[in-house]
This record gives structure tokens, sequence and C-alpha cells, in this order.
């Protein structure tokens, strides 16, 4: 059957659509017949999966019902929390996986072909987590979706930012299926479109905090650029992390292309990590001799409340431990891959909350030295909003793994 | 000699000349309203909005009898979670005689609005008659990005209305009826806040606005939002 879908060609493509729908339908029915031959195990975790959508939905329907100012711990001071966070989590960690997805499917780099298929499914899945977790944060979605069209407003990056992530979904899915489907020629087409929508998408996503003039924290082009560097590292994370897992969940070997993928990528991801690294540094370095605003947030991260959040999570469990675990191991065993990016991703998942909240604590009107904005303001997710987040991880975990058995270990890559 | 009490005024005089004391960049005394309230060169000469409403804060006068803040809620349903307009208070204990001062605040209505320029569908917008900074509550989708880009903490989101709310300086309760003042202006016993048409010279704000005798000043300048509240303090028997 590979050889036969090898024969496609792209210029002859609409002529072939009835062998493939055969092809498909058969596929599909086998697929069906996998997923319902899952282990005990796998179905536990799909069971939890599904489970922690469900909670989450209810906390997400009580949320609606009872209003986001009484439930969530948001302000007037601090609208944006954990669950825009989350969301900048999600889909920065998308637009990472698009770009590793790229590099082997459009730049032409063999040595990623392996994880791209997998790499795009995750990345379609990834948006639609972070998109789901803002729902529940905008507090009118529905008249988004009306006046997003009907009346834009072309100077605003959330404007820029959600009709470009909605071309990714877009493009991405398309490319996925063709992908499927063995249309190389039009699932590079589609992923260049993807990726480059996908880059300006996160641009435009930092541009929403580096062009708020009020915030001294995020102002500046330090943000879009740093998310495209963050992007890279959470996208090889996630793909190690997802391989691992998917190769566990069908209990199978990786061969060796893929191993040497997943080489490859833990050393882009050592890389980004020094980059990220220098990043930081500087933000630090340039915002301690900066305006008052990004001193008082930086030295909140140095020796304030989010002290912890800053040398435990981001520092030490994001960057140095994996880094060091990587070297050491010379980027040969599997697990410590797979350990080495489940630390970086817990570390990147504070790095963005660090980056939403502490960006708020210092007030507008601190310069002013009234009573009322004398100190830090403060900020703790509420238990609907946690439970949210974990909906999203809900999410991503339930599509996961039914993209394991519906779609083979994501195999179908040309060697 | 100088004495301990003549050198602390002094002192005082020169913290008020440099703005340490006002809370923000003074203007006249410098001649810089120019630049501060004008966000292209032609608004210096010639105002874009007719009228362009605008007030001026006399902040020395306010005593926080919060009177402002209720005739607002009242006229234009603030929810008693939120406000349109607040006084804040500061404390300097080493000031010398009086240690405490009120500053009332509410949005600034900027020439250059972060919020309008922040807002995906246009919800919020400048009124192209009067210059001051709308909401359209009915398309507002709740993202709060035009709160997080106020500089001036003026918006809050109304869960009644299920929108962000703002002062719009009474518009479409007062002003569009046929009234002179905003209710927070006409309500206050203290003259603390004077509105007025600033494309008018004949307008009260229009001359304190242009004076040089005693400083106006706006609050965080450094922004570039080119605010359409002014602040003062010693006007009595200047305009």
């Amino acid at each position: 059957m590979a050889n036969e879908t090898k024969r496609i060609k792209p210029a002859d493509a609409f002529g072939a659509v009835r062998t493939i729908d055969r092809r498909t339908f058969g596929q599909l029915i086998e697929s069906i017949s996998d997923l319902i031959s899952g282990t005990r195990f796998y179905y536990l975790l799909l069971g939890l999966g599904i489970l922690l959508i469900y909670i989450a939905a209810m906390f997400g329907v009580s949320a609606m019902s009872r209003g986001y100012r009484e439930v969530y711990g948001i302000s007037r001071e601090i609208p944006w929390g954990i669950l825009i966070s989350t969301y900048v989590f999600f889909v920065v960690t998308s637009t990472g996986l698009c770009i590793i997805s790229s590099l082997g499917h459009i730049f032409g780099v063999k040595q990623f072909l392996p994880v791209g298929n997998r790499a795009v499914y995750l990345a379609v899945v990834l948006i639609f987590a972070g998109f789901s977790v803002i729902f529940f944060d905008i507090e009118n979605p529905f008249r988004m979706a009306i006046y997003n069209i009907i009346s834009p407003n072309f100077t605003s990056n959330i404007w820029w930012m959600g009709t470009l992530y909605g071309a990714v979904m877009f493009f991405m899915w398309l490319e996925f299926i063709f992908l499927l489907l063995h249309w190389h020629r039009f699932a590079i087409i589609t992923g260049l479109a993807g990726l480059i929508a996908d880059i300006a998408a996160i641009s435009n996503l930092g541009a929403i905090f580096g062009m708020l003039h009020s915030k001294e924290y995020w102002f500046g082009p330090y943000i879009p650029i740093y998310f495209i560097a963050s992007a890279i590292m959470s996208g090889c994370a996630a793909i190690i992390i997802f391989t691992f897992l998917g190769y566990k969940i069908n209990n199978e070997q990786m061969d060796r292309p893929l191993e040497s993928a997943m080489q490859s990528i833990a050393k882009l991801a050592a890389l980004m990590i020094v980059v990220l690294f220098f990043f930081t540094a500087w933000n630090v370095l340039t915002g301690l001799v900066g305006g008052e605003g990004k001193r008082m947030a930086i030295l909140a991260m140095l020796k304030g409340p989010y002290a912890i959040n800053f040398y435990v999570f981001e520092i030490l469990i994001g960057m140095v431990i994996p880094f060091v675990m990587l070297l050491k191991n010379r980027f040969k065993d599997m697990r410590v891959l797979f350990t080495a990016s489940l630390l970086m991703i817990v570390g990147i998942f504070f790095m963005r909350y660090d980056l939403v909240v502490v960006g708020q604590i210092v007030p507008v009107l601190y310069e002013l030295d009234v009573k009322e904005y004398s100190g830090l303001l403060s900020y703790r997710p509420s238990i609907h909003e946690i439970m949210l987040c974990i909906g999203g991880l809900g999410i991503v975990a339930t599509a996961f793994l039914i993209g394991e058995k519906v779609f083979k270990g994501h195999k179908s890559y040309v060697h | 000699m100088i004495s301990e009490l003549e050198r602390r005024e002094f002192l005082k005089l020169g913290l008020a000349i440099t703005g340490v004391f006002a809370g923000g960049t003074l203007l006249s005394v410098v001649s810089q309203f120019d630049r501060v309230f004008a966000s292209i060169d032609e608004y210096k000469h010639n105002y874009p909005y007719k009228p362009h409403y605008c007030m001026v804060i006399q902040q020395d006068r306010c005593i926080d009898c919060e009177r402002c803040k209720k005739a607002c809620a009242e006229t234009n349903h603030v929810p008693e979670y939120g406000y349109r307009t607040t006084i804040l208070e500061r404390y300097v204990p080493d000031a010398v005689g009086q240690k405490r001062e009120f500053i009332p605040v509410l949005c600034m209505q900027c020439n250059n609005p972060p919020c309008v320029r922040a807002c995906p569908v246009k919800a919020t917008y400048k009124d192209k008659n009067n210059g001051i900074v709308m909401m359209n509550y009915d398309k507002c989708i709740g993202c709060k990005t035009c709160i997080s880009a106020c500089p001036y903490n003026a918006r809050y989101f109304d869960e009644e209305r299920h929108a962000v709310d703002k002062c719009n300086f009474c518009f479409d309760t007062r002003i569009s009826k046929g009234e002179k003042l905003t209710a927070c202006a006409a309500i206050c016993p203290a003259g603390v806040r004077i509105f007025g048409d600033l494309s008018n010279p004949d307008d009260r704000v229009f001359k304190i606005v242009h004076q040089l005798q005693v400083p106006v000043w706006v609050l965080r300048p450094e922004v570039g939002t080119k605010p359409n509240v002014f602040y003062t303090k010693g006007l009595k028997g200047v305009v």
C-alpha cells in the first residue's frame, strides 16, 4: 500500500481522489480498530485525559455562570493571570513544534524528517488547547468571532495574533492531511504558509506585551524576539517528550533514524538553552539600571515574591539542570533526553507565568507616590483558573493519545 | 543667617519646581505644554476637536469628600466594585506643614490613547468630534488588553454591562443632553474639577493651560499619551 501511495503525485492528485478515498476509508477502519485494541494502561491514561477535560469544563461553566470577577484571581490592576500565561505557553510551544517540523518537511534537513508528522499534529493540538484555555479568559468570545471580521483594528497586535493563529490552524491542518495523503508538494506549500503565519503570529503575541508602554517591564522589542527563540526550545522539549511517550504507548523500539533525530533535536534544545540564558541574563541586567518600574519588577524576581519561581523553576529546572544532564550524557540515552525535556517544559511554564504576572505587579501609578499604590500588587491563581489550565493539559494528553493510535505512531514519513 | 524653617521652605519650593512634590512633570514653568498635550505638530496651534473637552484638576483644593465618586457612580451606573474616577491619597511625612494631599484621577482622554491602539475590534475609539475616548459596549470582547494598556488604571471590566467601562466625561448621560459639566465637576464643593473646551480661548481651561504663572502638569508624560486631564496647584487669583 505504501508503494501505491508514493506513486500518487500532486500533479495527478485530483484524478486519484477516488483511489485515495477508498484507501483513506480503509485506513480509517484500520485506525479505529487500532484505537480499540489499545492496552488497559492506554485506556486508563485516555480516561484520565477525558476526565480532566470534563472536570475543567465543569469549572469553566461554573466560572461563566458566576462571573470571572468572582471566581478568578484577576483584578483591575492585574487583568491577565495564569489563563493568559498558559495560553502563551501552549501557543509558543506550538510555534516551536511548527518550526521543528518545518526543518525536515520544508527546509529539507532529512535528519528531522522522522519527527515531522507528530510535530505538525501536536502543533495543531497545542493551538487548540491554547484557544480552549483563553476561551475562558475572554469575557465575550462569541463576539470576538463576529467583530474580528466586521470591525478589525489593524493597529492591534491582539487582532493580528488571533487572526494569524486562526490561519495557522487552517494551514497546519491542511499540511497534516496532505502529509497523511503523501501529497508532499501541497504539504510543503501549506507547511510554508503555516510557518510564515506562525512566526508572524508569535511575534505579534510578543508584541502584545512589547507594545504596551504602560508597563515598563514588557515594553520594547525584547519579548517578540525572545518568544521566537524560546519557542524553538519549547518545541524541541515538547517533541522529545511526546515522541518518547508515543513509543512507550505503542510499545515499540525507536529505529536508528528516529534516535538520531531525537539527538539532533536535543542538541538544538541545548543550544537554545544557552541562547535563552543570555536573553534572561541581559533582561535582568538591563532592567536593573532602567526605570523604576522595570527595576522593581526585576527585583521582585531576584529577591522578592517571585524569587523561587525565577531561581528554582526558570533557572535551575528550566535551564541549568537539563543542560547539564544533556551534556553529561552526551545526548545518548533517550530516557535522559526525555527527563531533561520534561524539566525544560516545567521551567518554560514558569517562564511564561512570570513574564505575564511580573509584568503587571508594579502599579502603573507607582511613581505618583500615593498610599494606594505604594508597593507591589499581588496575584494568586484561583482554583477555577488552575483547573482550566489543567483542562488544557487534558486536551493535549487526550488528543496526543488518540493521535498515536489513529495515526499509528505518526510513522508515515518518507525516508 | 537662614533659619531652619526658611531653609526647609526653600527646599520645598525647589522640589515643587522640579515636580517632585507635584507628582508629575511640570508644564508651564518650563513652557513645555505643547509637547505634552499635542500628539502631532499641528495640534499646537490648531485643535483637532471642536469642542476639545478637557479637565483641569486643582489638586490642592481636593478634600477627599468623595462626592465626585458617588455622583459619577449614580450618573453612570458604576457598580460598587469599580470606578470611573477615584481619589488617591499622598502622604509625605517630611513635608513642612500640610503632610497629606489628594489626587483625583479619571480617564485622561489621551490624544494618543494606548487603549484605542490595542483594542482588536475598535470597541474603544477616539470620538472624531470631541476627542473623548468612548466605549462601544456591544463590540467589547472582554480581552482586557485596553485595561493592561492604560497607563492610568482608568478602565475596569463591568460585569453588568459585560464590557470594559471607563469615564467618557459623562457624554452620554449629561453633556450630549445639554449639560455643561460632568457629574463630578458639577457636584464638587471645592471647585477642584474644571471642565471645559480647550479649543476655545475664552474658556477657563484654555486660560489655565496656557498661562505661565502657576505650574500645570499631566500624569506620566513619559509614556507619550498626551493627556487631556491637567493638574495644577495655587491657581487662586491667577485665572
